[in-house]
């Protein structure tokens, strides 16, 4: 009870996390929002299998029961993905930050924006 | 399984794959060999796809197992009349877009227009093919990884500015797409789309309320792929910041959200879903038709000539999402007509309203006066045949689109509403179209002189390539019957889930529903 207890208020300590930086207007914040929720997205696609210990994934003679495999390999792909895409954004955002002069995430200054 | 057909299938997605690499490894300094193979890669992909249609027009459906694992536990690419046509589709725009690029020469423009071009072919063709929930979340970011890059092509603060929310929001629908995929495994533990499909149905009262809380996740990130209002905000930015030829190619983006929903709708949230069965509809409907409203009204806002193309984007993408909202034998066999449609005439009017930014110097794209450019003449006519097709006017197939949706949402809740939408937004629409064009071809002639333009890039091919799009909107309105029964077809198949899931498990599994 207590792990799922744990897992289950990470992915929401994390999803919480994430939102509200993405919600921030200034494009550093944004990308670790992104980060954060990536995380929360790998806990959860992990947590879809079921949480099963001392359990093997593989084929085992052995074995009385398995731990799903199929989510491992799910997470696997997704933190590539959202690696290459963080990787991405960072040089994203620090090119438009170089070329504008601004790191909005709406384009617009302090001044324009009126905050 | 047998004879050229699941080649084909595989060698649909292989060939860009292949293709993209090639150019990028081994031509990167070689423009006009990069040209040719991107050119002939186009061509083998719309030549296999008119193959696929013929082979899937007599209701056969294909599926074909990568590496050979049997279906729930491999990957499988599925055949149907609607993913043939749909790659279709894609090629002919692919090929007339990439025209487009060699001839006008903004493929120099920047680094790897050409490996980007097929990558995203690469994406759109595995999306809409594959037969995997997992796997069309990877194609999605296949073709936006790639769209990333093209979107950015020219570079420019503006285009990076776009860029950046339009990555941003990308990521978040990505997330989103994860979770509801993570929540669909969760409960039915298989992710083929055909066994979700088997599983959804079966699945015990307990598991309905999170099986349709990610039936509506899915709904919320194909929503917002297919530019559906809320979740609009981020196209109009990044379709008029890019250039033409790239925001031409992404007139087919939109249209894969609209597959997604259309095809998860159908096949896994159908009618044998339970709490689940077409559990999107009332909440697309409202959507679509606010869409439409706000498309249009924007139409007629827009400052510029770009602005008014991603608007009308938007408001034919309300109109085409409140005929599949609706999810209905016929309403759906006339939104995919219109799929067809509004991709190729939203697709023209980006290549015309580029012909014309262009000739214009430092006007560009600005609805202002301005004086009288070179090839106006010509331009003129193209605009307003472009504006015909995307407001929907006779003679061109917008007319035929519009009316068959008007038709086939008869007798559905709501369908007076989108009687309305569409009647009431194509008269806001031919107002602001010929608004725009009066300004543009008429009144130039108040001010004096005519502008000085540098030398016109491929000053035949560019213009060919516009209208050959446009005459592509003829060719549909004259071939309106058999494509119309081709789509009812397409949709008659769509909503008998029994035959794709028999196509894809074998008999035993279509036998168990």
């Amino acid at each position: 009870m207590t792990m799922e207890l744990l897992i289950a208020s990470a992915i929401a300590v994390l999803t919480a996390a994430g939102v509200y930086l993405v919600l921030r207007a200034r494009t550093f914040p944004v990308v670790l929002g992104l980060a954060f929720l990536s995380y929360a997205i790998n806990l959860f696609l992990f947590a879809m299998g079921r949480l099963v210990i001392n359990r093997p994934p593989i084929y085992d003679k052995a074995a009385e029961s398995y731990t799903d495999p199929l989510p491992q390999a799910l997470v696997l792909t997704a933190i590539v993905i959202a690696f290459g895409m963080t990787a991405f954004v960072v040089v994203l955002a620090l090119r438009t930050f170089l070329e504008t002069g601004v790191d909005h995430v709406d384009g617009h200054g302090e001044e324009e924006a009126g905050s | 399984m047998s004879g050229i057909a699941p080649l084909l299938i595989a060698a649909a997605v292989v060939t860009p794959a292949v293709l993209g690499a090639a150019i990028l490894l081994t031509l990167r300094h070689h423009l006009d060999a990069s040209r040719l193979v991107s050119l002939a890669s186009c061509l083998l992909l719309t030549g296999i796809a008119g193959a696929l249609v013929a082979h899937a027009s007599d209701g056969t459906i294909e599926s074909y197992a990568l590496g050979d694992w049997p279906a729930p536990f491999g990957i499988v690419l599925v055949l149907d009349r609607l993913s043939a046509m749909m790659l279709l589709l894609t090629g002919v725009l692919a090929l007339v877009v990439m025209s487009y690029a060699v001839a006008t020469g903004m493929d120099r423009k920047g680094w790897h227009f050409h490996p980007l071009f097929q990558f995203q072919l690469l994406g759109l063709n595995g999306a809409f093919l594959t037969g995997d929930l997992f796997n069309l979340f990877v194609f999605f970011e296949v073709l936006l990884i790639a769209s990333y890059g093209l979107l950015l092509h020219g570079q420019g603060p503006q285009r990076l500015r776009a860029g950046v929310q339009y990555v941003v929001i990308n990521l978040v629908g990505s997330t989103l797409f994860l979770i509801g995929v993570g929540l669909l495994y969760g409960v039915t533990g298989t992710l083929n789309m055909a066994d979700l499909a088997v599983r959804v149905a079966a699945a015990p009262p307990g598991d309905q309320g999170l099986i349709v809380a990610s039936a509506l996740v899915l709904t919320v990130v194909f929503a917002l792929k297919a530019a559906l209002a809320p979740l609009h905000f981020w196209l109009p930015g990044a379709y008029s910041a890019t250039t033409g030829a790239v925001a031409a190619l992404f007139a087919i983006m939109t249209k894969v959200g609209a597959y997604a929903l259309i095809r998860t709708g159908t096949l896994i949230f159908g009618a044998d879903a339970g709490a689940a069965a077409f559990v999107a509809g009332p909440w697309l409907l409202p959507a679509a038709i606010a869409t439409t409203f706000i498309g249009f009204i924007a139409v007629f806002a827009a400052r510029g000539l770009r602005e008014m193309a991603a608007w009308s984007v938007v408001g034919s993408m309300g109109v085409l999402l409140s005929a599949v909202a609706v999810f209905r034998v016929e309403a759906t066999a006339s939104a995919l007509y219109y799929v067809i449609h509004s991709t190729l005439a939203g697709a023209a009017l980006f290549l015309v309203v580029d012909l014309i930014a262009y000739r214009r110097g430092e006007h560009g794209d600005a609805l202002t006066l301005a004086p009288r450019f070179r090839q106006a003449g010509l331009l003129s006519a193209l605009f307003f045949l472009a504006a015909i097709g995307i407001v929907g006017l006779p003679p061109l197939s917008g007319f035929v689109g519009k009316l068959l949706i008007l038709d086939g949402v008869r007798g559905a809740p709501g369908a007076v509403w989108i009687w309305a939408a569409v009647l009431i937004t194509t008269l806001i629409g031919v107002l602001a179209f010929s608004r725009a064009g009066s300004l543009l071809f008429w009144k130039t002639t108040e001010v004096e002189g005519e502008i000085p333009t540098r030398a016109l890039r491929g000053p035949v091919a560019g213009l060919t390539a516009a209208a050959s799009l446009l005459a592509a909107l003829a060719l549909l309105t004259t071939l309106a019957g058999p494509v119309t029964a081709y789509t009812r077809a397409a949709a008659a198949q769509l909503f008998e889930p029994g035959r794709y899931i028999e196509a894809v498990l074998g008999d035993a599994a279509g036998g168990r529903r």
